[in-house]
């Protein structure tokens, strides 16, 4: 049979080995996930991408550092030596014959499907600060942990302001924060426990700020950090973060009514060098989502989370999430056993459909924590109402919040017409749903470098907000590969089949596609193999 | 009948063929209907290389007329940004782009040869491998997505309607016409019938007995993150397609696709595959001065083809009032006149302005019903899930 030279038929990609099981993060699931499996005899590999690259660091990515590491983080060495001396299981991983892979992210997922037959096997793609290769896979453990839901401010784009998932690495696994002096927005056990955990590092808590009547988050937590001195600021939201030079200086806070709007004469400034948002986390579901996985919204769990059956397998066989990224609430925060006993039952089920002989019985089901959405929709009415529509919603792309409900094109097109002025998001609206993907291709927001982590929520919430739809009823935006922004030399392999360099054409290679429909000799690049018809 | 929502003309597919049909047909004062099952452009349309440089076409000239002055014409921006330049990395290259030129000449656009020292001007990222280039005066780029929007939104300032979200299920033939389309949102009239409907426009064809060779196939495209602009963004060479876009990313694509059954192309994604790896190779080798810049999204779409590789844009003898309309996998860039043929072969049976006798659906009157697999032009038979 004739087959097309120019198709990828025989050009497929080579892993360079194949795994049984490989777990994806390296927090408490997954390092209880690997464990679990290798103990029953699953050759097992955890990747975990600790210690992050610094430049990624400085992009945002994988979480909102807010430009607040230490130089030393540039120390790739020192950074290993501390990701392993922070977090001992992973030496217990090993040392129970896991295959450990540090300072390693994983940017890619590809499961063979209707329209990619030609992958041989599902594979993952890795990589480090100086390349990327492929692993095969017969089970995948997905426990990539949760990030910050970032709402902005005026000057939030300011060096200073960070997330407490942030926050919360720079201080216990790298010991390389910034920060002296520090707000906290968010009175959740989230705010609170970091506040704790800068307080225990040496970081000055200037205050815990919450825009409810009431502390959100566990009373005896409370009471200690007011017992330390903490002011904890209830009403309140953020006007603005003011800097000196570049960075943050201080922020400037304003009481709010019960209607979330701000209170005329009641500004108050805080000096701090660190602004942290700890409103809420909401899971990490890339890599699920590139696997395919179906993914359904659960406010309580904070936002779009995998379907998972009784021993966290998603939707596609073979694939399991556990963890935060299975779904993230303060609940977690208290008792990391929850997700350990995900990572476990993940482990053993994954474990188990390879042969090793090993009981399998389902979780528990957990209970049910409070949903969080409102609640970060009354922190959004109020940034609004103290800082106005001119905020970026979007800082990669510059992209404010007026210019995301006009659905204006970017700024730098300088375009304008009476057409033009004559749509918004209102007559987007008329024409069908609201499509958070369809707003970004027209204003931007979301497209930048940082892979919209800092601003996928706040669009999120500012559309519901703006046309009163229920935040689960706006389609989840895709997620593409590489889902780390990797330098094309990296991404770049180092070598390829004979074939793909041989037989690689911009198009289809069709030779009468592109030749003059009036006589002349047709276009034809090179090598062209393939038998038309007729010929 | 009388109490069926319809319109003079009825257009299956609101990819960009289809809504630049509307929109022509719109802009003449005609009543017309664009019926689309997801969002407007969504699909391919949306997400290609935005190239506008197609002068080998029986629209080339139309394409090149037009793009310059398609802003003003729909009111909203596409961004389109003139000329064309051609790197080789290679002498076979070299005269490949140098082809590319002399079809342009002989149509009566002007060109002139680089040598590494211009190229380096222009495009500061080359390496110092170039071998030559050209340089296009005539063709461009614009911006699919903005486009694609664009032109729907033109769509409804001449009173034309839209509807999203909206499957087609059937055609009502009657009397040798198909005289209403039916919906997930219900059945609507009409005078004629425009099929764009992309790589499903076979199936809308089988449903009238009428037979439209076409083999879908899956390609994929990576972007980086932004760069300082180059005065001509649209730049590319070592077998990739793309530009640089007015944000400052660069967008490109090329190499191996992969052909698909027509049955899977209901699938919801067409996802990525590891070939974005092979991608950023090339780009990097096009582009070494940008080897450090990052790739921050990569994306795959389905398009058809059909057994040469040229358009199919016709009105059928039986039923007497539908026009066929697919690009074969080379839309966006010639969508502009693409639209206006239709509408003329609409309106008047026949396109006006270009001889449209190479894309008639009678060229393929002897293809087997078996030529994709003669070709090879089929999918592999690969396990789908991981092995349990």
């Amino acid at each position: 049979m004739t087959t097309d030279a120019r198709s990828l038929t025989g050009k497929a990609p080579r892993p360079e080995r194949h795994v049984p099981l490989v777990v994806v993060g390296g927090g408490p699931a997954g390092v209880a996930a690997a464990l679990e499996a290798a103990r029953a005899g699953v050759d097992v590999m955890l990747v975990d991408e600790h210690p992050i690259d610094n430049d990624m660091m400085a992009m945002d990515v994988p979480l909102y550092f807010g430009g607040r590491m230490d130089p030393a983080v540039r120390n790739r060495a020192l950074m290993l030596q501390r990701v392993v001396e922070t977090n001992p299981a992973l030496a217990a991983a090993a040392d129970a014959g896991v295959d450990v892979q540090l300072g390693t992210c994983v940017w890619g997922a590809f499961v063979p499907g209707p329209t990619s037959r030609e992958l041989e096997t599902p594979l993952l793609g890795l990589a480090d600060d100086r390349r990327s290769w492929l692993v095969g896979w017969d089970r995948l453990i997905v426990a990539t942990g949760a990030r910050d839901v970032v709402l902005g401010f005026a000057g939030w784009e300011r060096p200073g302001v960070m997330g407490a998932a942030a926050v919360a690495t720079l201080l216990a696994r790298y010991r390389a924060l910034t920060a002296r002096r520090m707000v906290v927005l968010g009175s959740g056990d989230l705010g609170l426990r970091t506040a704790s955990l800068a307080l225990e590092h040496g970081v000055d808590v200037a205050a815990i700020v919450e825009v409810g009547e009431r502390v959100r988050g566990e009373d005896k937590l409370a009471r200690e950090l007011a017992d330390r001195g903490v002011p904890i600021i209830t009403s309140h939201t953020v006007r603005a973060a003011r800097a000196a030079t570049a960075d943050v200086a201080s922020v400037v806070l304003v009481r709010v009514d019960d209607q979330a709007s701000p209170v005329a004469g009641s500004e108050r400034e805080i000096a701090c060098d660190t602004v942290c948002v700890a409103v809420g986390l909401t899971p990490s579901i890339e890599l699920l989502a590139l696997t395919g996985a179906r993914l359904t919204f659960r406010s309580p769990l904070g936002g779009w989370v995998p379907e998972v059956d009784g021993a966290m397998q998603t939707s596609v066989p073979g694939v399991y999430a556990a963890g935060d990224c299975a779904g993230a609430h303060d609940g977690r925060l208290a008792d990391p056993d929850v997700a350990r006993e995900q990572g476990r039952a993940a482990g053993r089920a994954a474990a188990s459909s390879l042969g090793a002989p090993v009981a399998v019985a389902p979780l528990a089901p957990a209970s049910t924590p409070r949903d969080v959405h409102g609640h970060w929709q009354t922190w959004l009415r109020s940034l609004v109402a103290a800082g106005g529509m001119d905020v970026n919603v979007c800082q990669c792309e510059e992209v404010t919040r007026r210019e995301l409900v006009e659905t204006r094109p970017p700024r730098y097109l300088v375009w304008s017409s009476p057409q033009m002025s004559a749509r918004s998001l209102d007559t987007l609206r008329r024409d069908g749903p609201v499509n958070q993907d369809q707003i970004k291709r027209l204003t931007r927001a979301g497209m930048g470098p940082c892979q919209s982590r800092r601003c996928r929520e706040q669009v999120g919430l500012l559309l519901a907000q703006s046309t009163g739809t229920p935040l689960e009823r706006i389609p989840l935006p895709t997620f593409r590969p590489p889902i780390r922004p990797l330098p094309l030399s990296v991404l770049a392999p180092a070598d390829e089949p004979s074939a793909m360099r041989e037989d690689w054409v911009s198009w289809f290679g069709i030779p009468t596609q592109f030749s003059p429909h009036w006589d002349g000799p047709p276009i034809d690049e090179p090598t062209y193999h393939t038998r038309l018809v007729g010929e | 009948m009388s109490d069926t929502k319809g319109a003079s003309v009825v257009i299956v597919g609101g990819g960009v063929t289809g809504l630049s049909a509307g929109w022509w047909l719109a802009r003449t004062g005609v009543d017309v209907l664009v019926l689309e099952r997801g969002i407007v452009g969504w699909e391919a349309s949306g997400r290609n290389g935005g190239g506008a440089t197609h002068v080998y076409s029986p629209f080339g000239l139309e394409e090149q007329r037009l793009w310059p002055q398609l802003d003003a014409l729909l009111g909203y921006p596409t961004e389109f940004q003139p000329f064309r330049i051609g790197v080789a990395l290679t002498e076979t290259q070299l005269a490949l782009a140098r082809r590319w030129a002399e079809i342009g000449e002989q149509r009566g656009f002007r060109w002139e040869a680089l040598d590494r020292r211009q190229i380096k001007e222009l495009v500061p990222i080359v390496g110092d491998d170039v071998v030559g280039g050209t340089y296009l005066h005539f063709g461009g780029h614009a911006n699919p997505q903005r486009t694609v929007q664009a032109y729907a939104w033109a769509i409804q300032d001449h009173g034309g309607q839209i509807l999203q979200h909206t499957t087609v299920t059937g055609l009502t033939v009657r009397g040798g016409k198909v005289i209403a389309v039916e919906t997930s949102r219900g059945t609507f009239g009409a005078d004629t019938v425009v099929i764009a409907a992309g790589p499903q426009t076979g199936l809308f064809a089988d449903m009238l007995g009428v037979s439209v060779p076409l083999a879908p196939a899956r390609v994929e495209m990576i972007a980086t993150e932004p760069i300082p602009l180059m005065g001509v963004g649209g730049v590319a060479g070592n077998g990739l397609y793309g530009r640089q876009t007015l944000r400052g990313n660069l967008v490109y694509g090329g190499g191996p696709h992969e052909w698909v059954n027509v049955p899977d192309m209901a699938a919801p994604e067409h996802p990525s595959t590891p070939l974005v790896r092979n991608l950023a190779r090339r780009l990097a080798e096009l582009f070494p001065g940008a080897a450090h810049v990052r790739v921050i999204r990569a994306w795959g779409g389905v398009v058809e083809n059909t057994p040469d590789g040229l358009p199919v844009i016709d009105r059928l003898n039986d039923p007497s009032n539908v026009v066929l309309a697919t690009m074969s996998s080379v839309g966006f860039g010639l969508s502009p006149a693409s639209g206006r043929g239709v509408r003329d072969l609409v309106l008047h049976g026949k396109c006006q302005f270009a001889d449209l006798t190479a894309l008639s659906l009678a060229r393929f009157a002897d293809t087997p019903p078996d030529w994709r697999a003669r070709c090879g032009w089929i999918a592999a038979d690969a396990p789908m899930v991981p092995a349990q």
